[in-house]
């Protein structure tokens, strides 16, 4: 288990490398670190000296290498328009769409768990039949468009939940919840449901495929002839088994989830990660660009390896042979 | 070619299409939207891209069937007072051509990386494939997206706008070539030990013929699967794109840009600037799909679980 | 005094999308209290279809379509789910043919034993794993101690195979049908499962169905051999006389193929062709292509069983039993 555990992150180790290095060419050739720190009233004779100062004319692998040393640090640069550390920038806005996708999660796996399990035991079932064929329009309706529409109703015609916005935060210890007000609760049942959607087709098609060819194994077949409850047989024998490739693609779809917070956050003007990216882009802003790159980088490789690792943990046979 | 005609009607593609009318009917609707993308010049009742037919007053006249509708909009008209049907088609006919595009580069660089990777094996091999599970541990559309943002930072935002469509091609086909690869790769290594192979090379072929001529075309079957979902995946791309002001600008808009201009205005009640490019795109998208799934399940119902 | 286990004119379908097949057309036998008997026949003749409808796990389409199957006087076809539950794992025992499939993967054999005694008895787990400890040590299982954490893949297939027989014993059985319980296993291995089963019937009295394809296994084992072949019983009587005096040609054919009366050198017998298929079952005997001694009657009409030399002694054939 433990030799396991050292290879991925080993892995984990050499792919954040490599972001690293994407990112800071990205920032080297892009960007304009001194037009970031002085703006744009400098005259070339002086844009040269601070050029040199703040060692902008170094071979390329000492820059990077400095790069390095201050991305551990913390330092990943200075916003241009924010006049702030980038790192600072992104981490203020993090918790808004750490706690978005938490709430996606939390509906995606509450909603397609019990659906996918019921569709696999009774496929033949109205609901079962009906879910299966609206997941292919699921499928086929972009995120943004699916937000449109909830406000559209919820929003604007019904009236019922708010359209834009968190709501009221409350700071705790630096992180501003919307979790723990009524009002903050309320702003991101709309958004987290848009976010679900578009894992949920893929889910629920998934556990239902799983469960099924779980429940021909010849092994839940001897657990029928132990005489056990069913309930037992689908919920333990059964679904442990559909768990291990199910958690795999939980893992990966988080992050994709993270990728659609960005065009999530835009409809609903979600002061998160994703709508600072774009405002980002929108003001040529590259070390806050270079920077997010860097953090989201670091979260999917994060997420990715302690899922592999949860799974060598449910899966017995991993750890022994320490291969998959 | 009148041999291969002949195969295809006997074949058993064409048998249980005939008996599924799920498939024939996605086919015809994908057929007739093709046409009416491609033939966009002709049908469309105006030219949304002449700026002297555009008036600005004309802006946000609902569809002529409600009240204040007006005679020569049908389906009424956008923030910039163009005829929303007529830019909807010549946006669907952007749609088309970028995700036809999109796909065809992805499929030419991941065809290629795969033969090479499954052919070749060895450091290559690694090499490629590597390269390709990196790409793949980040989402396609996060990838997408930060190339775009690039894209528009270096060529700035007038230069974007000009050379949008080549550019989102580039975009898209680069964000996902590692599905083709992957897919084309593990279909030449199950190739690779079959006896034909073996003939080939006993031959004397050399190794770029027997990749190309022998083992490829066995392969197609697994990439004809992928492609539906692929053009599917490239065209909601596109979309999203757009819609985040990364993709067709307002003055060329394709359907996600239509959606992303309308936003704005269902507070205000003009719904229609945005529903309605909205479903032509979902069915677009869902006839794609529909017929990608039906295709998966003639060609080989086990082979892509996702 | 009621049979252990009568089946009478047993019938099972398979509904299909065109149509439906007889499985198994008419079977009858009987069993007492800790008797062993043996169904024996080649792959396909029904013989795991009449095993699972004993205790009514036939896979999907497949369902009993006619007689009666009596367990102690008590009729269990028509039983409800909830009843036969307590029948199964508990009155009547299965064990399947591999046991690497057996075995549920994910759960430690701890588990899947307490669960089994927890299902029919009120007891607690540590009650219920002192039985288990029992049990593993009837089967012969090394520090059963340490063995009920581990997980099924942590053991060898012989030795698999002896925990899921001891997950039969857990509640003391009358009955155990093992189905191919050694087909899986390596040829050394089969004969200490063998051993084992038979010693283990011996002393707790408890009955045994043995099927499988093997005469050599089932004449060691098994009191009385039923012969099945397409759906029927076309054979049946005391194991002793019937590997002696095999009165149906089929039965006379696979005995000649056993190895063991073959002298070194001599090749070895085949019985030409091979069984039909549900779908291609012949008129008349269905063994009747196969047949050296088929006359024109076996082409038209099927043969009863029918006394063929000794009471218990049945066969039906024509030619050999009489009714020609």
């Amino acid at each position: 288990m433990f030799a396991f555990i050292v290879r991925r992150i080993t892995q984990a180790v050499f792919v954040m490398i490599v972001i690293s290095l994407v990112g800071f060419s990205i920032k080297n050739k892009i960007g304009d670190p001194v037009r970031d720190m002085v703006g744009e009233r400098v005259t070339p004779a002086e844009r040269e000296v601070l050029r040199d100062d703040l060692g902008l004319n170094d071979p390329f692998l000492v820059q990077y290498a400095r790069f390095l040393k201050n991305a551990v640090r913390g330092d990943l640069g200075l916003s241009f328009f924010h006049k702030k550390s980038a790192l600072k920038v992104i981490i203020s806005k993090a918790p808004a769409t750490l706690e978005l996708v938490f709430v996606a999660a939390l509906i995606l796996i509450f909603v397609s768990f019990p659906i996918g399990v019921f569709t696999a035991i009774y496929p033949n079932n109205w609901f079962s039949r009906f879910t299966m064929s609206f997941s292919t329009l699921g499928v086929s309706i972009p995120v943004f468009l699916t937000a449109i529409m909830l406000i559209f109703v919820f929003a604007v015609e019904l009236n019922w939940l708010p359209s834009y916005g968190r709501g009221e935060t409350v700071n705790l210890w630096g992180w501003d919840s919307g979790l723990v007000t009524a009002d903050g609760l309320k702003h991101l049942i709309l958004p987290g449901f848009s976010l679900a959607s578009i894992m949920m087709p893929l889910f629920i098609r998934l556990i239902r495929s799983e469960m099924m060819e779980v429940l021909e194994t010849e092994y839940i077949k001897f657990a029928w002839a132990k005489g056990l409850h069913r309930r037992r047989i689908w919920l333990l024998h059964a679904f442990k088994n559909t768990l291990l490739p199910v958690i795999t693609v939980f893992g990966v779809q988080i992050g994709i989830m993270f990728a659609f917070t960005i065009l999530t956050e835009t409809v609903f003007q979600w002061q998160g990660m994703g709508f600072m990216f774009l405002e980002a882009v929108e003001r040529s802003d590259t070390s806050l660009l270079v920077a997010y790159l860097v953090v989201v980088g670091a979260i999917f490789v994060f997420v990715n390896t302690v899922v592999d690792i949860l799974y060598g943990f449910v899966n017995p046979t991993v750890r022994i042979t320490g291969r998959k | 070619m009148k041999r291969k005609w002949e195969q295809f009607k006997k074949s058993y593609l064409l048998y249980s299409f005939k008996r599924d009318p799920v498939a024939i009917l996605s086919f015809c609707v994908l057929v007739l939207l093709l046409l009416i993308g491609f033939a966009a010049p002709l049908i469309s009742p105006t030219n949304p891209y002449d700026a002297d037919s555009i008036d600005i007053m004309n802006s946000e006249i609902p569809p002529v069937w409600s009240e204040e509708g007006v005679e020569g909009f049908i389906l009424g008209t956008d923030v910039q007072g163009r005829d929303l049907l007529s830019t909807m088609i010549y946006g669907l006919r952007l749609s088309i051509v970028i995700g036809l595009g999109a796909v065809m580069l992805q499929a030419l660089i991941g065809i290629s990386f795969g033969l090479l990777a499954g052919y070749l094996g060895g450091k290559i091999d690694a090499l490629l494939m590597r390269l390709a599970d990196i790409q793949l541990s980040f989402p396609y559309l996060m990838v997408a997206i930060f190339i775009s943002a690039i894209f528009q930072i270096v060529f700035g935002i007038g230069r974007y706008a000009d050379l949008a469509v080549p550019l989102l091609v580039v975009i898209i086909g680069l964000a996902e070539w590692p599905v083709y690869a992957r897919t084309v790769r593990a279909a030449v290594i199950g190739e690779k030990n079959k006896e034909y192979v073996e003939a080939a090379r006993v031959i004397g072929l050399s190794k770029r013929i027997i990749m190309v001529r022998h083992v490829l075309p066995n392969t197609l079957t697994s990439v004809m699967v992928i492609s539906t979902i692929q053009v599917a995946n490239a065209v909601m791309s596109e979309a999203a794109l757009s819609f985040l002001g990364l993709g067709m600008p307002v003055t060329r808009p394709s359907l996600g840009s239509l959606i992303r201009s309308g936003f704005e205005y269902i507070f205000s009640g003009s719904w229609w600037i945005t529903i309605f490019p909205g479903i032509l795109l979902v069915i677009f998208v869902m006839v794609i799909n529909l017929l990608g799934d039906w295709l998966r399940d003639v060609l080989n119902p086990k082979l892509y679980k996702g | 005094m009621p049979h252990l286990l009568e089946v009478k004119d047993l019938e099972v379908k398979f509904a299909l999308r065109f149509g439906e097949l007889t499985a198994i057309d008419g079977v009858s036998f009987a069993l007492e209290k800790g008797e062993r008997l043996g169904i024996v026949g080649e792959s396909g003749a029904g013989k795991s279809v009449t095993g699972f409808a004993i205790i009514n796990l036939l896979s999907k389409p497949g369902y009993i379509s006619g007689g009666q199957i009596l367990f102690n006087g008590n009729e269990l076809n028509n039983l409800p789910d909830s009843a036969m539950r307590d029948i199964r794992g508990n009155r009547i025992s299965m064990i399947f043919q591999d046991p690497m499939m057996t075995l549920n993967p994910v759960l430690t054999i701890g588990t899947q034993m307490v669960e089994t005694l927890q299902a029919h008895r009120d007891i607690s787990t540590a009650e219920a794993e002192a039985i288990s400890l029992d049990k593993l040590k009837k089967v012969s299982i090394p520090s059963p101690g340490k063995r009920l954490k581990q997980y099924p893949h942590e053991f060898s297939g012989g030795m698999r195979q002896r925990i899921v027989v001891a997950i039969a014993l857990l509640n003391d059985p009358a009955l155990i049908i093992a189905d191919e319980p050694t087909t899986a296993l390596d040829v050394t291995i089969q004969a200490e499962i063998i051993d084992l089963l038979l010693d283990l019937c011996a002393m707790e009295n408890m009955g045994l169905i043995l099927i499988t394809h093997d005469l050599g296994v089932v004449s060691e084992v098994t009191q009385k051999i039923a012969v099945m072949y397409a759906g029927k019983i076309v054979e049946s009587g005391p194991t002793a006389r019937i590997i002696e005096n095999p009165q149906h040609p089929y039965t006379r054919g696979l005995i000649k193929a056993l190895p063991g009366i073959i002298s070194p050198g001599e090749q070895l017998y085949q019985i030409p062709g091979m069984m039909p298929t549900l779908t291609n079952i012949p008129a008349g005997c269905a063994f009747h292509p196969r047949c050296t001694l088929s006359v024109p009657k076996c082409q038209t009409d099927i043969p009863d069983l029918l006394s063929a030399g000794g009471e218990d002694h049945l066969a039906a054939c024509f030619v050999t039993a009489g009714g020609a």
